[in-house]
């Protein structure tokens, strides 16, 4: 567990930060996609250089500048970190063949914007990754709201307006009137922001209620983990075109929002503190009422895309109810969670958006017989879907193992009656898509002859996530030991 | 030469305003350099003047030979060092940003429009950088009519707008000066560290007190503290464009720095906050102040206007900080001090930008302004990113200490207020960005494709204008070096 200082971070970081003039520059489309990829690489490149060493114990620091006497800007990267880095930019580069394929396929405008602001929102999700406090991950929180503005109000409609505005009014609102604020009293009782083991907030003196409050104010002012009744943004952020809210309503935003309430949670509370002041179970209610009222909104809802989200906000609970069982079988899990979550709603998301793109359509009521026309999507849909009511063989079946598991270490049955429940939910909402599209017949008046799929950059795309989720059942070394990194990290065992 | 820095920063400017004035007359396109010139030179010595009194304490300079108290001194230690620098180097940006729209808007008065800039610029940093309570008030009073005489070039309501401005201005000079009178009768002095050395034998008299309050409601009207502020709004805004990116950053942030100066150096911390027990009543009137303006910000239609209730916004940030007596919300009022100049003149920088290719700019006039001229639009998204508090711009950073200033002297109202107002300026300028980026329906034919071209101002108001951009980004990440390097050692040991 030795710290080393290396430029690593700050450069993954700034990989995709440093091609946007390239891309404001770029003569053509060919050469701007050419430089999005080539981006990516690098940045994959630059998270895997920094794995094997990360593995090995070390944690790579940077500090960029010191602000404030004990909270700097500086980076660093241990297992949770370099885990949702590694998830990040990875898919980062399935989007981005993703994005070329539908926003071709559409003839969407302003693609240049669309490429800067992705590349944006990536070089803030790793910059949260990689903080070493609660500071930088707050700057590169605030970033990442900003940059993905631009991309949720893509089309400039009206419609994309309101969202925006939804969008802005939660997250920012959030985060400058509760978590600034709640930042600031740690500050002020800690001395410090810095994210350590046991939690900087041990030794502070606060009261019972006091800490009661400003977990709160953590909770819900970190509005990307879409906590209810703080989720209202994430459904109406599905004006987006689809790749936007592929990756970044299912994968960064929205992990970024949990992995900072982890990150807060393990660092700044401290879990012996949550346990001792009776906080987790603050923590737990939270995320099993979302989880089931998530769940429950799923069903009600026709449009696809907006179905998915609301999958998602219940998903994203799990990873908070992970962090909260403060079991080191449960933080694993929420760490898996991330990842496997990731994985597949991302292909459910390309999914979507590649019915969209070949047929038009976006509601499941109009799905009917679409299996049979594109049966390679469809057919990745149903292994998503399966991977995300943790099924076997797929991989969201590892992260609820795990998420089962702590429970029962902790003996707490409730919040394993409410993962159970919600399983059974997850399966209500979705199966009735693949029942609808395999075995419904294909409506009057349309034909039934079998679609050229969408783009074969999308189909691809869609294929390697879906065929993700089927590997890391298979092959989950490196995400199992990342996540036992941390724990060791946070338990300092 | 070193030694007479302090000297040059007065005189360079006051010789090139004539210069430049008579310039006018005789070949009215060598204005332009010949001000760059002494501004650049100004720029020079203030610059050096910091570094000098970072690396060996503060600098006295007796102007002419003569001693204190009898003759005038001028003082430089980081705080004034700090505004110097800061005030030098925005009007030396604003002098090469404004040559375009000046040439175009008003062709045939080069010579006294520079020049009476030229002046104002002396004014206020003779004001910034004197020692002597008096010669303070005649550099005031050159600076305020300056911009009275600036203001009134501008569009039908101007002039109006500078004659309430006068009045205002004239009674807030007015309070000053009775306040300077009582404290020479009192003392018989006028030099500063005089007067605070004087001072402290007759913290009980009621006249001191009296000189105290008057010269502070004096300064306040000069700085458009709440509720003190109604001759700002309509000022600046029927202000020409080019104009307004000079006065709008610069007079009310010097005038904040007069109040920090009179209250440290002359009165000292122990009288003005603790003997007279007003500070939380003032901290609540800048809560008053922030709320207020922010409110009232959020009524406007049109984008200069909204700014100008944002200055008042910062003004109240500001003086609230500085009145929570405490050691964080001084630094932050501090900073604030040096951030805001460079705030307030990169949205002026914007907004000059903007009208520069716009009929005007409110709301819907800015309509598909994005893609039009999308380097000053970004250079505005800049601002409102400090304004708001989004690190790491430097508003942030100034906002971060004087909350934590609130939150140390448990005064919850101004820490709300702060919170509020940021929320609300997140609200102004979204509203702003919203009218900018997305387009009129008509033009929404093909998913909201704008068929607008490129209008970018010109090169020479771009470039200045992202420079300014960068060094809001720039000062933040510099913050933890200025906290301790310049804004500490201003503070006095006392303040804890």
């Amino acid at each position: 567990m030795t710290d080393v200082n290396s430029m690593l971070p700050l450069l993954a970081v700034a990989a995709s930060l440093g091609v946007v003039p390239m891309l404001l520059s770029a003569r053509s489309p060919d050469v701007r996609e050419g430089w999005t990829l080539a981006a990516g690489l690098a940045k994959l490149a630059l998270v895997l250089g920094m794995l094997p060493r990360v593995l090995g114990g070390e944690k790579l620091c940077f500090q960029v500048a010191e602000v404030f006497p004990g909270a700097a800007i500086a980076f660093r990267v241990d297992g949770m970190g370099i885990l949702f880095g590694l998830v990040s930019s990875s898919l980062w580069i399935l989007t981005s063949l993703y994005s070329i394929g539908y926003m071709r396929g559409l003839g969407e405008h302003s693609q240049t914007r669309y490429y800067c602001y992705f590349a944006l929102a990536l070089s803030s999700t790793l910059g949260v990754a990689f903080s070493a406090n609660l500071l930088t991950l707050y700057l590169f929180y605030e970033l990442l709201s900003f940059a993905t503005y631009p991309l949720v109000t893509h089309h400039q409609d009206p419609e994309a307006r309101s969202a925006g505005r939804r969008y802005l009014l939660y997250i920012v609102g959030g985060s400058v009137g509760l978590v600034l604020p709640a930042m600031l009293l740690c500050y002020e009782k800690a001395h410090t922001l810095e994210f350590s083991p046991g939690g900087i907030l041990g030794a502070s003196g606060l009261s019972g209620a006091q800490l009661f409050v400003l977990l709160l104010m953590f909770l819900f002012g970190f509005a990307k983990a879409a906590i209810m009744p703080l989720h209202g943004w994430l459904p109406a952020a599905m004006v987006a075109p689809t790749p936007v809210s592929a990756l970044l309503h299912a994968v960064a935003v929205v992990k970024v929002g949990v992995f900072s309430i982890l990150r807060v949670l393990t660092g700044v509370f401290g879990l012996d503190l949550l346990g001792s002041s009776g906080l987790d179970s603050l923590v737990l209610s939270l995320a099993a009422v979302t989880m089931v009222a998530a769940s429950l909104g799923a069903l009600c809802q026709d449009g696809l895309k907006r179905m998915l989200a609301y999958s998602t906000v219940g998903q994203l609970s799990y990873i908070v109810l992970g962090g909260a069982l403060l079991s080191p079988e449960g933080l694993q899990g929420a760490l898996a969670h991330l990842a496997t979550h990731a994985l597949g709603k991302i292909s459910l998301f390309f999914c979507a958006g590649a019915i969209y793109v070949a047929t038009g359509k976006q509601r499941i009521s109009q799905l009917n017989g679409i299996g049979r026309r594109m049966p390679l999507t469809m057919g990745a849909f149903l292994v998503a879907s399966l991977s995300i009511m943790g099924v076997p063989p797929l991989a969201g079946f590892l992260s609820k193992w795990y998420l089962a598991l702590g429970c029962v270490a902790t003996d707490q049955m409730l919040p394993l009656g409410v993962l159970l429940l919600s399983s059974l939910l997850n399966a209500a909402y979705l199966m009735p898509v693949v029942y609808r599209a395999f075995f419904l017949p294909v409506p009057d008046g349309e034909p039934t002859e079998r679609l050229p799929e969408a783009s074969s950059l999308c189909t691809w795309s869609l294929l390697v996530t879906a065929m993700g989720c089927v590997l890391l059942f298979f092959f989950p070394g490196t995400l199992m030991e990342l996540s036992s990194l941390a724990i060791r990290n946070v338990w300092g065992g | 030469m070193t030694e007479h820095l302090p000297a040059l920063i007065v005189v360079v400017p006051l010789l090139s305003a004539f210069l430049v004035f008579a310039l006018g007359w005789v070949k009215r396109e060598l204005c332009f350099p010949v001000g760059l010139c002494g501004l650049g030179v100004v720029a020079w010595a203030c610059v050096g003047l910091l570094v000098q009194v970072l690396e060996s304490g503060p600098v006295t300079y007796k102007l002419g030979g003569w001693e204190a108290p009898w003759g005038i001194v001028y003082v430089v230690d980081t705080l004034n060092g700090m505004v110097l620098a800061a005030v030098s180097l925005s009007a030396f940006i604003q002098w090469v940003w404004s040559a375009p729209s000046l040439l175009r808007q008003f062709p045939d008065r080069l010579g006294a429009l520079y020049g009476l800039q030229m002046l104002f610029v002396t004014g206020l940093l003779g004001i910034t950088v004197t020692g002597d309570a008096f010669n303070l008030y005649v550099l005031l009073e050159i600076a305020s009519i300056t911009a009275y005489a600036l203001i009134a070039m501008g569009e039908e309501r101007a002039a109006l707008s500078s004659l309430n401005y006068v009045f205002m201005g004239t009674v807030g000079a007015c309070f000053y000066l009775l306040g300077v009178g009582y404290l020479y009768i009192m003392t018989g002095t006028l030099n500063m560290a005089d007067l605070a050395r004087l001072l402290t034998g007759l913290h009980g008299s009621r006249a001191i007190q009296v000189a105290f309050l008057i010269t502070m409601v004096g300064l306040w009207l000069k700085m458009a503290f709440f509720p003190l502020h109604g001759w700002l709004p309509n000022a600046y805004t029927h202000a020409p464009a080019a104009l307004s990116g000079l006065i709008a950053p610069l007079m009310t942030k010097v005038m904040v720095y007069v109040m920090i100066r009179i209250d440290l150096h002359v009165f000292g911390p122990s009288y003005s906050f603790e003997k007279l027990g007003l500070d939380r009543a003032v901290v609540w009137l800048a809560v008053l102040a922030v709320v207020m303006s922010s409110v009232l910000a959020l009524a406007q239609r049109d984008l200069k206007r909204m700014l100008t209730y944002v200055i008042l916004m910062e003004v109240g940030y500001m003086v609230g900080g500085f009145w929570l007596g405490n050691r964080s919300g001084m630094t932050g009022a501090v900073l604030h001090l040096l951030n805001d100049v460079f705030m307030t003149l990169c949205a002026f920088l914007a907004v000059g930008n903007l009208l520069y290719r716009l009929q005007g700019c409110s709301f819907p006039e800015l309509r598909g302004a994005f893609s039009k001229m999308p380097f000053t639009m970004g250079g505005l998204v800049a601002t409102a990113l400090s304004i708001v508090g989004v690190p790491p711009t430097c508003g942030f950073f100034s906002k971060w200490y004087l909350l934590l200033g609130a939150l140390e002297a448990e005064h919850y109202g101004f820490l709300a207020a702060l919170i509020f107002s940021s929320l609300v300026s997140m609200v102004l300028f979204f509203r702003v960005f919203e009218w900018a980026f997305f387009s009129s329906q008509h033009e929404n034919a093909e998913k909201g494709h704008t068929g607008s071209s490129l209008q970018e101002a010109p090169a020479q108001m771009v470039v200045p204008l992202l420079l300014v951009a960068a060094g809001l980004i720039a000062l933040g990440l510099f913050s933890g070096e200025i906290v301790s390097r310049i804004v500490e050692p201003a503070i006095p040991m006392a303040v804890s």
